[in-house]
């Protein structure tokens, strides 16, 4: 791990910024101790330098000036003695031992801190804190004590300021550099694990250390999201092995055509029947892509400059308006039955689409059984009856349920087994007896998509007997699906069908 | 109307050529520009009857070129071509001033259809006919009323919006697609022949009676309203 790298990350930096911090903490704690002990010292030489004044004033009482040089002549003399001064009215010393001072300390009564040199030794730097009394006569008097312990003490601080800092700079950088190394090699773990994810295998996951912290709280979302990305792959990739699956069959069926004709030695009839038969086959081709495009687009939330307020039960009515004609020239019987009113938020090209498919494909499969059929016995007597009426009836329904809107298109065909219901709801599955009629297997898929579009579902229920296409969606809703798709992104996907 | 001038406005080489030779078939004249910037330019000078413009286009792309040819007045209709058949690019199309528009892949039949309606279409302001007439049959739009040969025929609402599309269209083929663009306002195929079973009910309600049939099938097209005596 290269040292620059290191100094670069965020917890190095971090360490730093906790280290200036935490100096400055020391040194103010250090300021403080050292001032207040100052003071202390400050306070006892007070204190001493009082005691020892209200001696010497004993002393000036009984004898006068002259006994009180006399005592401080004999106190200088003994061994670590305090300091002492006593001059006459001209500034001329009569007893003690300090040799100088400077000029103007004496002229002051009361507390001061001064500079003085002894007369016993030469050191020069020194400082004493002294008191100035002034008695009768000009005569001044100072007693005072050397401050060297105070600085002493000064000294001491400084020391142990600095000691300190070096030993916080000391461990703040091992300490930094300790966590910014974890991080970092948890933060590279993940990077190459997510450089491994990028370079193709979805199912490798970012390292989570168990140690519940923010690091493995990120990993863990991230490790969501990628299996939320792996199962809408998979999605995609069985859809699109559906697409080629079914869409191959169309497409070999077309070059066979093709092919047949080149091979054929017949008229011009016989060609233009051939090509005829190419051009439908490649208008079935073409269906298909726009059923599916419509469907990726309806998944993927797409259409939304399409949405609008309007009446469900006016749109199917139009729908079945639209297919009455055809479904009574068939032989069926088409029938609505539209509560008024319901008003929904939507595509409504798409839901008219959805429920046209519906209406197709109950018109297409929804014939009755021609058998009789044993009805369980609901009531005494009741044996054998015809289950199915005797022709094609499509009902198409718009309710409120609940909160609900449902659209429902019944039949009475042969229905759907309850095991193949969700499965017919996927995209080209035909179910058997299907197969043999025309139609993409695309119808209930859109119709699911739309209903998934609008934040609502498509059940399938028993008609007994029949099928019964519940389209459910939420009355109003507020918003549809999460964006999907990008605008950017359909034109190239729609280019290359 | 044959002798139209169009200006095929199209970068894929073959569907160009195909497009200019098919047009040439039916007695139409048309040019070919093969990008955005030469398509303006061509559009620019004037004297098309209808510009067919591809929305994907090196240069300038489709609808950009509309709305240039729109801000300097040139009000050709145009027919926009475009891969992106959903309705919401319909709806951006038609929004930025194209005058119809058709999802590739699609027939020549349904293209020529929709050429020659557009060509047709009167300046715009200016105010629509209220009342149609061709042979006897007549429509008037105010009262909502049909007449042959002074008979008075009762249609279904949609029924009456169906016949008077036709008569806005009368003497051009009219595809079952733009029937119900138009008519129904639908985008989907409706996969079944619902179209033709709507179409077969009117003509039994104004031809069935009367003489000479007025509502033809074009074979592989569509329909078309005609006085059959012309």
């Amino acid at each position: 791990m290269a040292l620059g790298k290191l100094f670069r990350t965020t917890a190095f930096k971090l360490s730093l910024a906790f280290l200036a911090v935490s100096a400055l903490g020391a040194g103010m704690v250090l300021s403080v101790v050292a001032f207040e002990i100052t003071a202390l010292v400050d306070d006892e030489t007070k204190q001493t330098i009082a005691a020892e004044a209200d001696g010497l004033a004993e002393q000036y009482a009984q004898g006068g000036i002259r006994r009180l040089g006399f005592i401080i002549e004999r106190r200088t003399h003994e061994p670590g003695s305090s300091l002492y001064l006593l001059t006459n009215f001209a500034g001329e010393t009569l007893a003690g031992n300090i040799e100088r001072l400077p000029p103007g300390v004496l002229d002051k009564p009361g507390f001061t801190e001064t500079p003085y040199e002894t007369t016993d030794d030469s050191a020069t730097d020194r400082r004493a804190l002294a008191r100035i009394f002034v008695l009768p006569g000009g005569f001044r008097l100072l007693v005072g004590h050397d401050m060297r312990d105070r600085s002493r003490i000064g000294a001491v601080m400084v020391k142990a300021l600095a000691i300190s800092l070096v030993g916080l700079a000391v461990l703040g950088a091992l300490g930094g550099l300790f966590v910014a190394r974890r991080v970092l090699r948890r933060i590279d773990a993940m990077s190459s694990a997510s450089r491994a994810i990028m370079a193709g295998d979805l199912t490798e996951r970012l390292p989570v250390s168990g140690s519940g912290d923010e690091l493995d709280r990120l990993a863990e979302n991230l490790n969501d999201m990628l299996k939320r990305i792996g199962e809408l792959m998979a999605g995609l990739r069985e859809v699109s092995d559906n697409i080629a699956h079914d869409l191959r069959t169309p497409l070999t069926r077309l070059r066979n055509h093709a092919e047949a004709a080149l091979r054929l030695e017949g008229d011009k009839q016989d060609y233009r029947a051939a090509l005829e038969r190419t051009i439908e086959e490649s208008d079935g081709l073409i269906r298909i892509f726009n059923a599916l495009l419509m469907i990726a687009r309806a998944e993927a939330g797409a259409d939304r400059s399409a949405l609008t307020d309007f009446d469900i039960g006016e749109a199917a009515s139009a729908v079945v308006e639209l297919y009455e004609p055809a479904a009574d020239d068939a032989g069926a019987l088409l029938t609505a039955q539209i509560e008024p009113g319901i008003i929904a938020r939507g595509n409504r090209e798409l839901l008219s689409q959805s429920i046209a498919n519906l209406i197709d494909n109950a018109l297409k499969y929804g014939a009755p059984e021609p058998v009789l059929a044993l009805a369980p016995p609901t009531a005494p007597g009741d044996y054998i009856r015809p289950t199915a009426p005797p022709r094609v009836e499509v009902d198409v329904i718009v309710r409120r349920g609940g909160d609900n809107v449902e659209i429902i298109i019944a039949d009475h065909g042969p229905g759907i087994d309850a095991a193949d219901r969700s499965r017919v709801l996927d995209r080209f599955v035909r179910l058997e007896g299907a197969r043999t009629r025309p139609g993409s297997g695309l119808g209930l898929s859109l119709a699911a998509a739309v209903a998934h579009l609008h934040r609502g579902e498509v059940r399938l229920e028993d008609n007994a007997p029949g099928l019964r296409v519940v389209i459910s969606l939420p009355a109003r809703p507020a918003v549809l699906a999460e964006p999907g798709v990008q605008e950017a992104s359909t034109p190239s996907a729609a280019a290359a069908l | 109307m044959s002798g139209m001038r169009i200006l095929i406005i199209e970068d894929d080489r073959d569907a160009a050529a195909y497009l200019v030779k098919a047009f040439r078939e039916v007695g139409h004249v048309a040019d070919h520009a093969a990008d955005g910037v030469t398509g303006y330019d061509l559009a620019r000078e004037g004297g098309y009857d209808v510009a067919i413009v591809d929305r994907m286009l090196p240069k300038m792309d489709g609808l950009s070129l509309i709305g240039a040819l729109r801000a300097q007045n040139v009000d050709t209709p145009t027919l926009i071509l475009s891969a992106l058949g959903q309705v919401d690019d319909r709806v951006k199309g038609l929004r930025a001033g194209g005058d119809d528009y058709l999802a590739k892949p699609y027939a020549f039949s349904e293209l020529l259809a929709r050429v020659d309606a557009l060509a047709r279409r009167r300046p715009k302001g200016a105010s629509e006919e209220t009342a149609y007439r061709i042979a006897d049959l007549e429509l008037d739009r105010l009262s909502h009323k049909v007449t042959r040969g002074g008979v008075e025929i009762v249609l279904q609402p949609r029924e009456f919006r169906l016949l008077e599309y036709l008569m806005q269209h009368a003497g051009k083929v009219v595809t079952r697609t733009m029937l119900l663009e138009n008519v129904w306002d639908y985008h989907f195929d409706p996969q079944t022949n619902v179209i033709d079973v709507h179409v077969s009910r009117l003509r039994a309600k104004i031809d069935k009676d009367f003489d000479p049939p007025l509502l033809h099938t074009v074979r592989g097209a569509g329909y078309m309203l005609r006085d059959g005596a012309r």
